[in-house]
């Protein structure tokens, strides 16, 4: 009984978390120009969508900001990981990780806020260089806080016997250091191309008049009313996330099975 | 020589510290003291705390972060317990994070037509019998997007605070006698607190400062600290002022913080 109960409150809990979504996806499919009643099914919007030559110049933007910065992230937050983790005092460590996680908690608007006087104040030009000087700063924290862990599990005998073996700085972190990371490193680059993908508030504050991205251009259209057109971006953009989503569970899977596999040769 | 060239790696990261952690804080901070016509002054926070627009919309937002952290807790504390109790509790609660990972601005665009006159939300109460109400830019709109949007951020971290509890207290608990209640109340709750605390931080401080959903949803009634900052930077270009509510809202971000920060003593301290 209790049992049952608690199902139906999950159940209910998942369709208000999905109905939305799926709300979205279905006017999409619809003939008629509005969210109220459903027309019968055409293909029209997404045929719009992917001939409007506007928004597939943001889609590219966006995803060439989401791609470039989270690179950039990733090279720099492990690099910062791997400094973050050589620290031998305390003080120095936590003051570390605490300045680390200053954007990770500070609002949007306030990140937004201050970059904005940041890039005015040093003459840069808002547009494409601004939005991905952002975006790399605002992805670099998440990316050491999904590397740091696994430096952390890395024992330190594994450091010294491939010193003992007279590897160089650089083959120690090539050969040694950078593979047994790498899950790490992965997740953070996912996580870093997420919060770029989803970002609107920085990208709101710094993005000049020239260049926008899909979450501002998306917020300037809803302003307008409703446009089935974005129903079909929405449908598209649904099926990326779920494309991105399982590549992510994939790796996740695929280095706990490592994991697995490796204690059982431990032992 | 080696010391020397591992502080090579540190440059990229060191800089970003600089250039995009301290200096923004320090600037934001630094414009706070400067009027439109860029002469030093206090007069903004003057301005701010002897204005009662202002002191009011502080509160009225800090009210309306407060109403949703609420309710996001109240749905989402027996959604994480309900959760874990699953079989394949990880891939359920991949389930939650999912729609985390659509655009916000997708999810807000979403309502306004859930919303609308003729929406769906109306459909279901003519078909109850209430009839079409006024729904989209209400107050409780506003509260019950931002709600949706913020669930899965409180469902995570107490779900890994129920993951993270030992089952062996329970069993203790019930093995003493405890009813289910007890157990819950005495034992599970207190112990999932952390998760709570994390919850509470990942959400009531975005609430601060949500623009865009007063905006699209809220239709411009309810002004949060984040909808005025916005106004200020990129309508009225009042920067001054805009930086001024900015140190308002980090000073509340830290007050949040150091309320649900853990208070566990620091290892090591005799008694």
């Amino acid at each position: 009984m209790k049992r049952h109960l608690a199902n139906t409150y999950l159940v209910l809990v998942f369709i208000i978390l999905y109905a939305p979504i799926l709300f979205l996806i279905v006017y999409s499919f619809s003939q008629g120009d509005t969210m109220t009643n459903y027309h019968g099914f055409t293909w029209r919007h997404y045929q719009t969508l992917f001939s409007d030559a506007r928004m597939l110049a943001i889609v590219a933007n966006t995803l060439l900001v989401a791609l470039l910065s989270s690179l950039i992230a990733t090279l720099i937050g492990t690099l910062g990981a791997l400094s973050i983790n050589r620290t031998t005092k305390r003080v120095t460590r936590e003051s570390l990780l605490t300045l680390n996680n200053v954007l990770m908690v500070s609002p949007d608007v306030i990140i937004g806020a201050s970059f904005l006087i940041f890039f005015t104040m040093l003459k840069i030009p808002l547009g494409f260089g601004s939005v991905l000087m952002s975006h790399i700063a605002f992805e670099i924290p998440i990316v050491v806080l999904m590397v740091l862990p696994r430096l952390r599990e890395m024992s330190t005998s594994m450091l010294d016997a491939a010193q003992d073996l007279g590897a160089t700085t650089r083959q120690l972190l090539s050969r040694v250091i950078i593979p047994f990371i790498s899950p790490g490193i992965f997740a953070g680059f996912f996580m870093a191309l997420t919060y770029s993908l989803d970002d609107f508030a920085v990208t709101f504050f710094v993005t000049g008049n020239g260049f926008s991205t899909l979450s501002v251009e998306i917020y300037s259209r809803a302003r307008q009313g409703i446009n089935l057109e974005i129903n079909a971006l929405s449908g598209v953009m649904f099926l990326f996330s779920l494309l991105l989503v399982g590549g992510y569970y994939w790796i996740q899977q695929a280095s706990q099975k490592r994991k697995h596999r490796k204690r059982e040769v431990v032992s | 020589m080696t010391n020397r060239k591992t502080w090579l790696y540190f440059i990229p990261y060191g800089l970003w510290l600089a250039l995009f952690v301290i200096a923004p804080v320090g600037l934001i901070i630094y414009q706070s003291f400067f009027d439109l016509g860029h002469h030093f002054t206090v007069a903004n926070y003057g301005t701010y705390f002897q204005s009662a627009t202002y002191l009011k919309m502080t509160l009225n937002s800090v009210w309306y972060a407060f109403l949703i952290t609420l309710f996001t807790v109240l749905i989402s504390y027996p959604t994480a317990y309900f959760l874990h109790q699953l079989k394949h509790r990880q891939f359920w609660l991949l389930l939650v994070i999912l729609p985390t990972w659509i655009n916000i601005l997708l999810k807000a665009y979403a309502f306004i037509g859930i919303f609308s006159q003729a929406g769906l939300a109306n459909q279901f109460l003519t078909f109850i019998g209430i009839g079409p109400q006024q729904i989209l830019f209400t107050n409780a709109s506003f509260i019950f997007v931002a709600t949706y949007i913020q669930i899965p951020f409180m469902i995570l971290p107490i779900f890994n605070a129920l993951d993270d509890l030992n089952p062996a207290f329970i069993n203790a608990s019930k093995d003493l006698g405890a009813s289910a209640w007890q157990t819950f109340h005495r034992v599970i709750f207190p112990l999932t607190l952390p998760g709570v605390k994390a919850g509470v931080q990942a959400v009531f401080i975005p609430s601060l400062s949500l623009f865009m959903l007063t905006r699209l949803i809220g239709g411009n009634k309810v002004i949060t600290l984040g909808t005025a900052i916005e106004e200020h930077f990129l309508t009225t270009m009042n920067w001054g002022m805009g930086s001024t509510i900015g140190v308002v809202l980090i000073v509340a971000m830290i007050i949040v913080m150091t309320l649900t920060g853990d208070q566990k003593p620091k290892g090591g301290t005799p008694r």
